[in-house]
């Protein structure tokens, strides 16, 4: 399978990311939790440019042993990408929506080698 | 401008936003269905007023309050004269154009910097016309002076025809009525009814005047003489105190924005207004359509208990919800499109129904939400998108479609 070259190893730290067309497809590749990860650049509600969007941990609700309600707090352990337009939210490891995870971004595989990252289409 | 994360690693920072490059897959879209040869009317978009407030404060009439809201406005912003209410529509930076917008960089070419902003997304989403309302005046029905609500509308609604639709002919208005005052309503559809780009009046629903009053009753009459729709946009207000006991702004939204329009729906029918009134085009706008099944079911069921509480229908309320006007946004796209698919039929959508998008507003929606739907004809969707309004608004789409008469009827293709 091809791979498509999309920046050098220096271009891209850690919360990082770029963009690549590949023939008809724009994919996005980001560097987060120290793994590369490409996704097709196009949100499954209304196509939206979803790796254009903010980076930031699952929001989760404090509940209490006796069922009560504490506050909420950041789970530092999952990390979303939010599409820019309307917020869908998307686990950047797996790829599914956090609000239904039977839609999910299309991912591609990314590469790392000689300090360049490529993305396999 | 710099957007907080959960952690500094993953702050972000965006710089030189343009609409159209934040819209360009809305282009592809367009682009890859060739809805450029197929009339798209926005019946509900929005710009920020306060963009401009300090130039709309100078429109004020009354000498008092103008001095009084020119001062404040000084130090306090919008909300000098407008109502704000807590709320979180962009989520926390995750909707990034709410804080990108008001920076963009727009040449200057002699018309104001809203209206080139405002084709920017437009030409990106394939909108020929564009209904535009504002945004934070959603709320000023809220305001406890009703003296304010009048004067802020008629500033409004002069700056907005002195400077925003005469420039351009795809921009068009229905203006907002100080609906708290019966009589400044009148004057306003009297007065502004034929400016150029006005094609109907609004109506911010969330307030606590019922549509029944008698005091309403001479306005509605003149908009249907001249006939002009008269529309309902929903909002939200989050200190009402059934809303109030919703604790986080989803549900605020989720309710709010229906259970004005459902109550001043349900105020228009039982009260017989369709009757009364039965040439004036009445519209309901940004309550999604999931409502409308419902509160059709509900009274239909009701009325044939209780006939002689609402003895001026002459027909179940449902016929006469089925004879207004509805917009799509925020159309509910769930996992059940037979549930669509109904909602549809139940609300005759082929006639009644008008594409809108909220743009720029967080759950705004693309034609593409319409045109995509493979329970539609090609038909439908071209109605929906454009020709329902092109004939509720006897739109002239000439400059667009020059190949189209002036009002010549709803059916043909704007090929």
């Amino acid at each position: 399978m091809p791979e498509v070259f999309v920046t050098t190893s220096d271009q891209l730290p850690e919360g990082g990311r770029a963009t690549v067309r590949a023939g008809k497809h724009e994919i996005g590749v980001i560097r987060a939790k120290g793994k590369l990860h490409a996704f097709l650049n196009l949100c499954p509600h209304q196509g939206g440019p979803v790796c254009a969007g903010l980076m930031i941990h699952k929001v989760e609700e404090i509940i209490a042993e006796d069922h009560t309600y504490q506050g909420m707090r950041f789970n530092e352990d999952v990390l979303h990408i939010v599409c820019p337009w309307h917020g869908w939210e998307f686990d950047i490891e797996t790829g599914k929506c956090a609000g239904d995870g039977a839609v999910g971004l299309r991912r591609f595989t990314a590469v790392e080698r000689d300090a360049n990252v490529y993305v396999i289409v | 401008m710099h957007f907080r994360s959960s952690t500094p690693a993953y702050d972000m920072n965006i710089e030189g936003f343009h609409t159209g490059e934040h819209l360009a897959n809305a282009r592809a879209q367009a682009d890859a269905r060739g809805l450029d040869d197929v009339l798209v009317v926005d019946v509900d978009s929005h710009h920020y007023e306060t963009d401009n407030l300090a130039e709309i404060l100078e429109y004020i009439e009354d000498p008092a309050l103008k001095q009084l809201a020119i001062n404040t406005y000084a130090y306090k912003g919008a909300t000098s004269v407008l109502v704000d209410q807590p709320g979180y529509q962009d989520g926390g930076g995750r909707v990034t154009r709410y804080m990108e917008r008001k920076h963009e960089k727009i040449d200057l070419t002699g018309r104001p910097r809203e209206v080139e902003q405002t084709l920017r997304w437009m030409d990106a989403l394939s909108v020929d016309y564009a209904c535009l309302f504002p945004t934070p005046m959603l709320f000023l029905g809220l305001h406890p002076q009703h003296e304010v609500e009048v004067g802020m509308a008629r500033a409004y609604n002069r700056w907005l025809t002195d400077n925003v639709t005469p420039t351009c002919k795809r921009l068009k208005t229905m203006l907002y009525l100080p609906f708290n005052d019966p009589e400044a309503t009148y004057r306003m559809v009297k007065e502004f009814g034929h400016k150029e780009g006005v094609i109907g009046f609004m109506v911010v629903s969330t307030r606590y005047k019922p549509v029944y009053d008698n005091a309403y009753m001479k306005t509605y009459a003149l908009l249907e003489e001249m006939g002009l729709p008269l529309s309902f946009h929903a909002s939200y207000h989050w200190n009402d105190q059934l809303v109030s006991l919703t604790n986080r702004f989803i549900t605020a939204h989720a309710v709010g924005f229906t259970f004005f329009n459902a109550v001043h729906c349900a105020n228009w029918v039982i009260n017989g207004l369709p009757e009364r009134f039965p040439k004036l085009k009445v519209i309901w706008i940004e309550s999604g359509l999931a409502w409308v099944p419902w509160l059709m079911q509900r009274l239909d069921n009701d009325f044939r208990m209780r006939t002689s509480e609402a003895p001026s229908l002459k027909r179940l309320p449902s016929d006469y919800m089925r004879e207004m006007y509805y917009t799509t946004q925020p159309m509910e796209m769930v996992n059940n499109m037979e549930a669509l698919e109904l909602t549809f039929k139940m609300i005759n959508a082929d006639t009644q129904l008008l594409y809108s998008s909220d743009y720029p507003h967080w759950d705004m929606d693309l034609p593409s939400t319409i045109w995509d739907l493979k329970f539609l004809s090609e038909q439908s969707k071209r109605n929906i998108l454009g020709l329902n309004a092109k004939r509720i608004f006897n739109l002239d789409i000439s400059d667009r479609f020059p190949a189209q008469a002036p009002a010549a009827g709803a059916m043909a293709p704007a090929k």
